[in-house]
């Protein structure tokens, strides 16, 4: 399979099984097109000679596996049940109350609730227990509002770093927070140890104030943001997001991502919102084409800004072509429900974050160690090749088969990807790979 | 090659040493909506 695309002035074609990319001029774009659709490239309007030429460097490349490669022979995904990386949903409450969340500002449907550490010590021996023999183990502390059952979080972490000794493991800790109870005091926790601080910030103030309120509805705006810039202005080169959320209300999501780098942050991460099509702020088909134009008009500003010395990073337009993850990782994806899982206040253990909530996707629990292994091999099952949408996707290896959650939650299935979201996954693989390109291409020619 | 030009070479590694599952689960790094896998590094720099 070959995805053939334009991205700015430069025609691309991504040899899909094999990752390979070449750029195209115009006659050879159109004679890869021409064999796609099955039609003879041969009528095409150039002398013969030149597609000739085209065709002969099309076969040179088939000989050298970088053009049109077979399906690779699928790997064995079974391998041990190790779970690797844990959600900790420390806090089912939280201090915003924002229009879109989908923990339902914060209580996940159901009671507001703070995690105890004992629940919490008991999730890290469930995770130590079950991680077989990886090494670098991953735990988020999530909520609703993490910062809001600090002492337990901090409790935690320390804990992590005696079991981490005991059982000769490394856990990298991350935490999700909406910055307003930050202190001098948590940022200071923060960036000793935490390994990525998720922040969350809508972009532009009037955007980010009419979505993400407190409690007594007024803007959270410039609560967080001198907060936030103390955070990042503290870290030094450790990782962290500004991480955003678009609605159907603010389509024009890339004036936020520039306001989220005028403000300084350099890492930033804006995503569509995931809501059901009779929501006011949701998604919808028709917001598709501009969407992808908002893209186009992001790629762009991205190496602009680069070219100039004003360096940032949009989380989905950030592609290793290079060194990127092996097969079996591009196969299995996310790992929710089987390397990762998320576990509540009362020690229930969901495939993710997100399932949180939906009650037959309860796992078991971490109190009594239970976990139900025909849940986890449903999730397991589901990858890339067993996924018939996702078996003849182009963008397979670099979306590797999407959100099981926003299927479920869409399409009632885990294995049947939410269409809307594959056409921005695709659009954004284009971003990325030709942003790529056109870096190499400037750096050679200096 | 006069019309195509080769950008980047063969490089999804298929090879059966691969999968050693030590790399970030890749909801943990930043958006906890969607996943995608292409911009994470393989923790093993072995090229
Ligand atoms: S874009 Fe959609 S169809 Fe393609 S791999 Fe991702 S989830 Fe599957
Ligand atoms: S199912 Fe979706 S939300 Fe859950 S871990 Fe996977 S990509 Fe993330």
């Amino acid at each position: 399979m070959v995805h053939t695309f334009k991205f700015e002035d430069i025609l691309l074609a991504l040899d899909v099984e094999s990752g390979a990319v070449h750029m195209l001029d115009e006659l050879s774009f159109n004679a890869v097109n021409a064999v796609n659709s099955g039609m003879d490239p041969n009528s095409l309007p150039y002398p013969n000679e030149d597609i000739q030429d085209v065709l002969n460097e099309i076969e040179e490349l088939k000989s050298g596996k970088m053009f049109d490669c077979p399906a690779p022979l699928p790997v064995n995904r079974g391998g041990q049940n190790v779970i690797k990386a844990m959600c900790l949903h420390v806090a089912h409450d939280c201090n915003l109350r924002c229009k879109y969340c989908f923990a339902s500002t914060g209580d996940f449907h159901g009671e507001r609730k703070m995690m105890s550490l004992e629940v919490g010590k008991r999730a890290l021996d469930f995770l130590m227990e079950h991680s077989g023999k990886r090494k670098h183990l991953e735990v988020d502390f999530f909520g609703g509002e993490p910062l809001m059952n600090f002492e337990v979080v901090k409790d935690l972490v320390e804990y992590g770093r005696e079991s981490e000794k005991k059982y000769d493991k490394q856990i990298n800790f991350t935490i999700t927070t909406n910055c307003v109870g930050l202190n001098d005091e948590i940022i200071g926790f923060i960036n000793r140890e935490m390994h990525n601080v998720v922040i969350s910030l809508d972009g532009r103030k009037s955007v980010h104030d009419s979505m993400r309120p407190t409690v007594n509805n007024k803007g959270s705006f410039d609560i967080i943001v001198p907060k936030a810039q103390k955070l990042i202005a503290e870290r030094g080169d450790k990782e962290y997001y500004a991480r955003g959320t678009f609605t159907s209300k603010n389509l024009d999501f890339a004036k936020d991502v520039e306001a989220l780098v005028d403000l300084g942050f350099r890492q930033v991460s804006v995503e569509p919102v995931i809501l059901p099509e009779n929501s006011p702020y949701a998604i919808l088909a028709e917001h598709i084409p501009s969407i992808r134009s908002q893209y186009d008009l992001l790629a762009k500003m991205l190496l602009s800004h680069r070219k100039e010395g004003k360096w940032f990073n949009f989380f989905h337009f950030m592609i290793d072509l290079e060194n990127g993850p092996c097969l079996k990782k591009r196969v299995t994806g996310c790992g929710a429900g089987n390397e990762y899982v998320a576990v509540t206040p009362d020690g229930d253990i969901y495939p993710c974050h997100q399932f949180v909530g939906h009650e037959s996707f309860n796992m078991g629990s971490v109190i009594d160690n239970n976990l139900r292994e025909d849940i986890r091999n449903k999730f397991k099952e589901c990858n890339i090749e067993t996924k018939r949408a996702c078996s003849n996707c182009w963008a397979k290896y670099h979306c590797s088969g999407g959100c099981a959650a926003n299927a479920y939650i869409f399409n009632g299935d885990i294995r049947k990807p939410y269409e809307l979201t594959c056409e921005l996954e695709k659009k954004r693989t284009e971003c990325a790979i030709g942003i790529c390109i056109k870096e190499r291409e400037e750096n050679d020619k200096v | 090659m006069k019309h195509i030009k080769t950008v980047q070479k063969s490089c999804i590694d298929t090879s059966v040493s691969t999968g050693c599952g030590e790399c970030q689960a890749s909801c943990q790094s930043a958006c906890k909506t969607s996943c995608t896998v292409a911009n994470q590094k393989c923790v093993n720099e072995k090229k």
